[in-house]
């Protein structure tokens, strides 16, 4: 079972209260108001639920969600990947110019998932190797990484990509609205979600973030676990990048600048803790898809791109400090003469 | 320990040569699949009375920059006089991808019309061509977008008399002989591409063998940027003679930081400004000339063309000619292209009679 | 893994001077590392380019650098705490604005307008402070959060609107360009708040107690330090100088639009860690923090200089960062150790 609440000692009032205070969960309360969002927005704005715009949002956000998956496992696991959107720049980068040199896609889509894990690999061995935390080493290699993109392909922008594979990036499963990559999003949405909440290796990775010496000692290792967990960020990332480029007909270097904050935005939106070992893969699917139907509906609805950041921000802020003061609620009721908490 | 992830590369290697060897789709054989033109098979009746009540959503580069600020608003205030209801929306960062979600956002709410200055020629055209197949009229202004993807181009002045006149301008200034530089704004601007190509025509006649061209830096549009970027061609060429700035933002930049250093009065600041940002800098002696035409007539008359599109007088096709208000009639040139006018040259004798 | 940080100088705990002496020298090593750097590099590029050090030049890499210097002695008081402050870039932008604003077309009091920015930034830091220190959530996450919504109320007010230099009284732009005795204003004001910051957390307790909280939370709790006042100071007083640093921003310039500083953030972050300040706290100076951000925008001119490629500037900024926090990271296991027997010899 995934740690999701706090441990109680007492024994439990009464049933149906705590089951109700089980459902008080950011990750609950996020699906909750994508649901709310959706409706509202199906009902009050005539051109949101039809399906070309549907499939155009979620088109929009399939490379913040793919790339959502892996750096909830990392978050969970208390590290974070913050060069994730460098990756995709520099794989955008590597594909315009590898493609303006003449080699065919089959070969540079292959490579640049090498390089992504590549560059994974290297923020990996920061990490465990030399014990530096991700915060800094991702910074740096975030900066590294957006400057090789430069290196790469300077300020040209190269187009012209075959229609084929472009089609697959924009177009959507016949009869659905779902576009190709977001159905890629799914498949491995279920398979991360199997994984970290039905596994040994998800129970391991939860282990990880909420205690690490413990996990260490009681046999995980710890160091594979975070060192693949930044390989697989860095190789969805690159793919993420392939993507990006296909769907918008257009590599650049500075593509995907910035990605990286709305990445863990809707991972933090999604109710994962920040300094590990909880959260659902549930709620940031949840997430994620609330922070981009928001979006869509907002502009549908002409409102400022600048009210959409003050949203986002607001939402967010509101996500971690809601469980925050639930937790200091339930505290106060349990110990009247409101001991200090053991941990932050 | 790194066995298996290394035997995953390799797995993955073999099989990228694999489907090399397998013969790929490559940049030259894709160009073969490419699909075709678009032909609208529309016709244009140039009786067809102005339709009320048209929706117009201008999508400027970023909606910060005050220039574009200046031309939107007086293509919305344009759009009143025939009951056109405009407005703008855009991005506050100066990025191809951000433009899409709003194309697609204006698709969704089925305007009539479209104007949008394009970040990325390329990145653009997807949603642009679905929008033209939508019915919506495109028109792109500023900056062009590949000219499949949109009816008509509201060029504020011939792209190639801008770039040509630049360096006149500034040969002039310096007197025809020295090193220049010029200061753009982001690399894939059309725009910018555009005059900096003819500016390198110019310069290839014999009347400028003096004159070499030592750098293009780039800017972004972002004061602080092209602040530094002055600063540093500068002092990579300190026999400098001139920078060509044909950006607003550029130019403000680099007159700044030239009036107050000890280049002033030995390097000449030209290029494309506006009036009120350059005038205490041609007041002070630092700035000679400069080039722009008025913002708000280019907004004015893309009002005026996506209305006349939207309403079927013109259908974008070279020799269509529209009426635009108070400027008059208008035709349609090469590749759908109007141009608003010639550039106007402004210096210390004329700019206290323009105000924007 | 426990953050093996080396005991801090402000638990006096350990009595053995020594144990304090190797610490201070060590920290001290780690400046004159980046100073030595910073020489190095600057004797290279005039070698080949002699204007580099010419009057202007060099007081043009002075003036660049002094708003990231100024933002980074903020950010380091926030950092030494194990925190983060992801929001002075949009501060900065926001105060630049609204001293435009408020400066346009009359000639206001220079030092009123200073104070006015730095009440705005104080206050953005106070918000930031609140959330972190008495509802303790994750900083990256609270100042994300404050990130988004200041910089769109900036966005909001500004919509299009560009404050001109033409318009900004001359008092303030001579603020921003001008000099005394020949030293530019703008440096000038960074050293001395450099200066006052560096003096009040190395020499007073309470700012020690800084050191002590990002060093060992925990430890730093059960020995009774008011975490949550030297957190809330922390946040306030990096969001004063970025609004400081929004004013200058306004002076130095002239012109600005709603995205002044927009991103800087993370430059910020990373001029703190070249500096040689951990970013899971209780170690480093706000002077090595300063160097960080003069050493990282003299690499940009020094590029320009050499007619490398710019592209190259953000790689290079980058491997110097990995290379900062490795290098830290080792000095720190090597004095850790050393501490350690020292301790055993000492019998602590």
């Amino acid at each position: 079972m995934a740690p999701e609440a706090p441990v109680k000692t007492d024994p439990p009032p009464v049933a149906a209260p705590r089951r109700l205070a089980r459902l008080v969960r950011w990750d609950v309360i996020v699906t909750a108001l994508l649901i709310v969002v959706f409706t509202g927005g199906a009902l009050g704005t005539p051109d949101f639920a039809t399906t070309d715009n549907l499939s155009f949002a979620l088109d929009d956000l399939c490379e913040i969600a793919l790339i959502a998956l892996p750096m909830t496992l990392l978050v969970v696991a208390a590290e974070v990947d913050l060069s994730v959107a460098s990756v995709l720049g520099m794989s955008s980068a590597l594909l315009g110019a590898l493609w303006d040199a003449g080699w065919a896609i089959e070969t540079i889509v292959p490579l640049l998932i090498v390089v992504g894990a590549v560059a994974g690999l290297v923020n990996g061995l920061l990490v465990t190797r030399l014990g530096l935390p991700s915060l800094a080493v991702t910074i740096g290699t975030l900066t590294l990484y957006r400057g090789l993109a430069y290196v790469v392909l300077g300020t040209k922008a190269v187009a012209q990509f075959p229609q084929n594979y472009a089609d697959l990036a924009t177009k959507t499963v016949p009869g659905t609205p779902i576009p190709y990559p977001f159905a890629l999003f799914i498949v491995l949405a279920v398979i991360t979600a199997v994984v970290l909440h039905a596994t040994g290796a998800g129970r391991a990775i939860f282990a990880t973030g909420a205690q690490e010496e413990a996990a260490f000692f009681a046999g995980i290792r710890v160091k594979r676990i975070k060192l693949l967990l930044f390989v697989v960020s860095g190789v969805v990332s690159a793919f993420a990048g392939v993507i990006y480029t296909l769907r918008y007909g257009s590599a650049r270097a500075d593509n995907g600048l910035g990605m990286e904050l709305s990445v863990i935005a809707a991972v933090l939106l999604g109710g994962v803790d920040f300094d590990g070992g909880r959260g659902t893969l549930g709620g940031v699917v949840a997430g994620v898809l609330l922070i981009g139907l928001l979006r869509n509906l907002l502009m549908l609805r002409d409102v400022a791109t600048e009210i959409q950041s003050i949203v986002t921000g607001l939402l967010l802020i509101v996500s971690v400090l809601t469980p925050r003061i639930v937790a200091a609620v339930r505290e106060t009721r349990r110990h009247p003469r409101g001991t200090v908490s053991a941990s932050s | 320990m790194l066995r298996r992830p290394m035997a995953a590369v390799a797995l993955v290697a073999a099989l990228a040569l694999g489907a090399a060897a397998c013969g790929g789709t490559t940049k030259d054989s894709a160009k073969d699949s490419g699909g075709g033109a678009a032909t609208s098979g529309k016709k244009a009746d140039p009786n067809a009375p102005l339709k009320k009540n048209l929706k117009l959503a201008f999508l400027p580069k970023q909606v910060n920059n005050p220039y574009e600020t200046l031309v939107d608003n007086a293509g919305i205030s344009g759009a009143r006089e025939f009951s056109g209801q405009a407005k703008e929306v855009g991005p506050s960062d100066a990025s191809a991808s951000s433009q899409i979600s709003y194309l697609n956002t204006l698709i969704q709410q089925q305007q009539d019309a479209i104007l949008i200055a394009a970040n990325d020629p390329n990145a653009v055209c997807g949603p642009l061509k679905q929008a033209m197949s939508r019915k919506i009229a495109v028109v792109t202004y500023d900056s062009d977008a590949a000219k499949e993807c949109r009816d008509v181009f509201i060029n504020q002045a011939s792209s190639e008399q801008i770039g040509r006149s630049e360096i006149q301008v500034m040969s002039e200034l310096v007197g025809g002989k020295g090193k220049i530089a010029i200061l753009s704004a982001t690399a894939n601007a059309t725009n910018q591409n555009t005059w900096i190509k003819f500016m390198k025509d110019e310069l290839k006649k014999p009347a400028y063998a003096g004159l070499k061209l030592v750098k293009v830096a780039y800017g972004d549009d972002d004061d602080q940027k092209s602040f530094q970027q002055t600063q540093g061609l500068l002092r990579a060429y300190p026999d400098l003679k001139g920078i060509i700035a044909p950006t607003t933002v550029g130019i403000a930049a680099a007159a700044r930081y030239i009036s107050g250093s000890q280049y002033k009065g030995k390097v000449e600041v030209s290029g494309l400004g506006t009036p009120n940002q350059m005038r205490k800098f041609v007041k002070d002696g630092t700035v000679h000339k400069f080039e722009l035409w008025d913002p708000q007539d280019l907004g004015y008359l893309a009002a005026y063309a996506a209305a006349s599109l939207a309403s079927g007088q013109i259908t974008g096709a070279q020799g269509e000619k529209f009426k635009a208000g108070k400027l008059g009639e208008r035709a349609i040139g090469v590749d759908g292209e109007v141009i608003l006018g010639p550039p106007t040259v402004f210096d210390k004798d004329n700019i206290d009679n323009y105000h924007f | 893994m426990a953050a093996t940080a080396t005991t801090t100088s402000a638990a006096d705990a350990v009595p053995a001077h020594g144990g304090r002496r190797l610490v201070d020298t060590v920290l001290r090593a780690r400046e004159l590392s980046i100073l030595g750097a910073l020489v190095v590099l600057v004797v290279v590029t005039a070698a080949v380019n002699s204007s580099f050090l010419s009057e202007q030049g060099i007081k043009d890499i002075f003036l660049n650098a002094s708003i990231l210097a100024l933002l980074a002695v903020g950010q380091t008081m926030v950092v030494i705490t194990r925190n983060i402050d992801l929001s002075v870039g949009s501060v900065v932008g926001l105060v630049a604005f609204a001293s435009g604003k408020f400066v346009l077309g009359h000639d206001r009091n220079v030092l009123l307008v200073l104070v006015l920015g730095m009440a705005i930034g104080a206050a953005c830091g106070l918000v930031n402070g609140v959330l972190v220190s008495f509802f303790r959530v994750p900083a990256l996450v609270v100042t994300l959060g404050t990130l988004y919504v200041i910089q769109g109320a900036d966005y909001y007010w500004a919509h299009g609107q560009q404050i001109n230099a033409a318009d900004v009284p001359g008092s303030l732009l001579e603020l921003g360009n001008g000099s005394v005795l020949g030293i530019p204003y703008l440096p000038l004001i960074t050293v001395v708040v450099m200066l006052a910051v560096g003096y009040y957390l190395r020499s007073y307790p309470s700012g020690r107690e800084f050191y002590a909280i990002g060093s060992n939370p925990d430890a730093a709790r059960l020995a009774g330090l008011a975490i949550r006042r030297r957190v809330l100071t922390a946040y306030a007083g990096s969001g004063l100088l970025a609004g400081l640093a929004g004013v200058l921003w306004l002076a130095r310039f002239g012109t600005v639009v709603a995205d002044a500083a927009h991103g800087w953030e993370l430059r910020v972050v990373a001029a703190v860690v070249v500096g040689g300040v951990a970013i899971v706290g209780g170690l480093g100076t706000v002077y090595g923090a300063a160097l960080g951000a003069l050493l990282l925008t003299t690499i940009g001119s020094v590029l320009v200089v050499l007619k490398v490629d710019s592209f190259w500037q953000d790689a290079i900024s980058g491997l110097l960062l990995l290379l900062a926090i490795s290098v830290d990271r080792l000095l720190g296991l090597r004095v850790t150790r050393a501490l350690r027997r020292r301790n055993v010899r000492h019998g602590a």
